[in-house]
């Protein structure tokens, strides 16, 4: 069996649209008309400030909330997503910070959790081992064996486990909610890897981060919320990080800042 | 076969971040898919085996050595003050009283995998005998009916537990604490004024319980069976792994845990053999502790019960639907201690008001615990349930042949279920430090 889709061919065909979703709890509006596209093979960084609506907009898409308004087209196809269970059958898998793993149960029994391989009724350990080499293999993930506990992994390992989970449901768009919050530099290297590796295979990626520098590192755009409202979508190659940073801050929103950056930018023009 | 060396070890084509390169695929060939990482201290064949059992061990995942340990110090202890104690005769005796603790026991691993607790078996295993000597002996239905009647009832009890756990939240402490006194209620009322009833010795369910045993020739014929049931699947599971490109455990190591495995089986059978035997009833409840242990570590089942008690939560994410696994997992306890209530009606012949008291109860929890099944939930064995049970029962067996009367037992015994959970927090806190948690 194939562990991996087959990888589609990286490009800019649009996978995961959203247009106008607008979100409200009780007087709170946390996201307002927000338009979004993923494409697959490119790593779209979601970035704001605490409160700026990151994660109301990453429950809405991964079927933790519903939407008030707008719609969201997946693959060309206006959907709904009702439930989490319905997001991954349509393909779009979420890897939450708390990852969500079980300490007590070993590599494997984590990869296939709740879709064991089984041969009649009996689990069919052996395939499940030789095919959890071969997707962490692929992902080029530094696990030294799948038969240890979860809890004896490091944080970069456990995070590699909980996103190669998510792989294994044949998902198009992969979100990963802060996947280096507390990790150190080699382990957060390490996750930045795989994240290259997902793009690879063709995959969507959505990062939600709060780490400018891993963001600038790995990914093709950045999506930027404030308030719950877009505030810009940047291309990573033709952008510095403190044009990121003011967008998060909403300095380019106050009109003494952008009097500023015009006097900056004529200076530099005249000189 | 000897400790695989460093030195021999490829490096790992991986760790460049850029997929196998060719020239690390040629090396890893030669290592099985599960023992390429250069990290992995090599542990292979029969000192490797023993190695990484005793590093285990020091990293707190005792599984159920400290419990064979204990069981060996109080068959020694007893034997020294009693020299009939472990006499064939007696010993025969012992597995007869340990049946009914350890079925009841079996359900209790099985809730505390969850790291959840039933309080009631006590209460349900004897309103389950109640009911079988109600309509069996006084109604006079057929035997199959009633017993069935009776492990229904505690199938019944157990999903009304799980119902109310899973649909209103109530803690299974308080849930069970209730159906403690309320079946106890219950039996009471359903025994009426006589109080007590006695089967007739000639049913086939005492004719089971007390006077049915293996003939050796039997019992030796079955554990040839076990072995080359054991041998066979070692092998074939050996086969399909090196098939998969993984490790396999050497032929000798297969042909040393199946000596092993025949010790264990064939010593004790001799020694019972020497007196009556094995007794049906025994092993029943071997039957049980086996299907158990199966159902635990090799279906679906078993592995989300076993995520469940680690992870409610990642378990619910990753599409187990929870609320079936508490139900099934409070359903099957409440059965395990109908069916054990039952067993000990048949031993003893009769059921009264005093069945399955608070002895019982409290007997079968600290077995599993004692077994080295944890209070904290996903960590346990069916096997805790069987070695557990002796344990209990050997203290109580060789006390009252030491004619001590019970008010030593219940000291003797609180002490050893104190050890018992002090080993299970400690091994936890250790296992947490080694990061085996």
């Amino acid at each position: 069996m194939t562990v991996i889709p087959t990888p589609a061919p990286p490009g800019t065909s649009t996978v995961l649209a959203l247009r106008g979703i607008s979100k409200r709890f009780g007087a709170v509006q946390a996201l307002k008309n927000i338009e979004l596209d993923v494409r697959a093979g490119e790593v779209l960084a979601l970035v704001g400030d605490n409160g700026a609506g990151k994660s109301t907009l990453v429950k809405t898409i991964a079927g933790v909330y519903t939407a008030d308004d707008g719609t969201m087209v997946f693959d060309g196809k206006e959907v709904r997503v009702g439930s989490p269970a319905e997001a991954q059958q349509l393909g779009i898998a979420t890897v939450f910070q708390d990852l969500a793993l079980c300490d007590n149960l070993d590599v494997v029994a984590n990869l296939y959790l709740g879709r064991e391989l089984r041969r009649g009724r009996v689990l069919d350990e052996i395939e499940m081992e030789r095919s959890s080499w071969e997707l962490l293999r692929q992902l080029s993930a530094k696990i030294p064996s799948v038969r240890i506990p979860v809890a004896s992994l490091s944080g970069g390992q456990r995070q590699t486990v909980a996103i190669a989970r998510s792989l294994l449901g044949d998902p198009k768009v992969v979100m990963l909610d802060e996947p280096t919050a507390a990790l150190g530099v080699a382990q957060t290297a390490e996750v930045l890897n795989l994240v290259e590796r997902l793009r690879e295979r063709g995959l969507a990626v959505i990062l939600i981060s709060h780490n400018m520098a891993d963001v600038m590192a790995v990914a093709d755009r950045v999506a930027v919320l404030r308030l719950g409202r877009n505030n810009g979508v940047f291309q990573v190659s033709e952008t510095k990080s403190q044009d990121i940073i003011a967008a998060i801050t909403g300095a380019t929103d106050n009109a003494v800042s952008e009097r500023a950056a015009r006097r900056t930018r004529e200076e530099g023009s005249a000189s | 076969m000897t400790v695989h060396g460093s030195e021999a070890r490829p490096q790992d084509s991986t760790g460049n971040g850029n997929g196998n390169g060719d020239g690390g695929v040629t090396t890893a060939d030669q290592l099985p898919a599960d023992l390429q990482d250069e990290r992995l201290i090599a542990s292979r064949g029969v000192s490797g085996a023993i190695s990484a059992f005793t590093s285990r061990l020091r990293s707190g995942d005792l599984g159920s050595v400290p419990v064979v340990i204990g069981l060996i110090i109080i068959w020694a202890v007893f034997q020294i003050a009693n020299g009939s104690f472990l006499s064939s005769r007696n010993l025969v005796n012992l597995t007869l009283q340990t049946t009914s603790i350890g079925v009841i026991a079996l359900g209790i691993v099985l809730v505390l995998l969850l790291g959840e607790i039933d309080l009631s078996v006590g209460s349900v295993s004897g309103l389950a005998a109640a009911v079988l000597g109600v309509t069996f002996v006084n109604q006079g239905w057929p035997l199959v009916i009633s017993l069935i009647i009776a492990v229904v009832l505690g199938l019944v009890i157990g999903l009304f537990y799980g119902a109310l756990f899973t649909r209103f939240g109530v803690p299974s402490f308080v849930i069970t604490l209730a159906g403690l006194l309320g079946f106890l209620g219950l039996q009471l009322l359903v025994l009426g004024k006589e109080g007590t009833l006695n089967f007739p010795f000639d049913s086939a369910l005492v004719g089971f319980a007390a006077r049915s045993f293996l003939s050796p020739a039997l019992s030796y014929g079955l554990i040839a069976v076990v072995i080359v049931a054991y041998v066979l699947t070692r092998l074939r599971a050996r086969g399909a792994r090196l098939a998969a490109g993984l490790s396999a455990a050497p032929h000798s190591m297969i042909a040393i845990k199946a000596v092993a495995l025949a010790a264990v089986l064939a010593i004790p059978a001799i020694v019972l053999n020497g007196d009556r035997g094995v007794s049906s009833m025994f092993l029943l409840f071997l039957a049980l502790v086996v299907v158990t242990d199966f159902a635990i570590r090799r279906t679906r089942w078993g592995r989300s019960v076993v995520a469940v008690g680690g992870n409610v939560e990642g378990a619910r994410r990753a599409g187990i639907n929870v609320r079936m696994i508490y139900l099934s997992v409070f359903a099957a306890c409440s059965t395990f201690a109908a069916v054990g209530g039952i067993l000990a009606a048949a031993r003893l012949v009769a059921v009264g008001q005093s069945s399955g008291g608070t002895d019982t109860n409290l007997n079968a929890i600290a077995a599993a615990v004692i077994g080295g099944t944890s209070l904290f939930g996903g960590r346990g064995s069916a096997y805790s349930a069987l070695l557990g049970a002796f344990v209990i029962m050997s203290i109580q067996n060789g006390l009252a042949l030491l004619s001590l009367d019970s008010s030593v037992r219940y000291v003797v015994t609180a002490g050893v279920l104190l050890i018992a959970v002090t080993i299970d927090s400690l091994s936890r806190r250790s296992r947490q430090a080694h990061g085996r948690a």
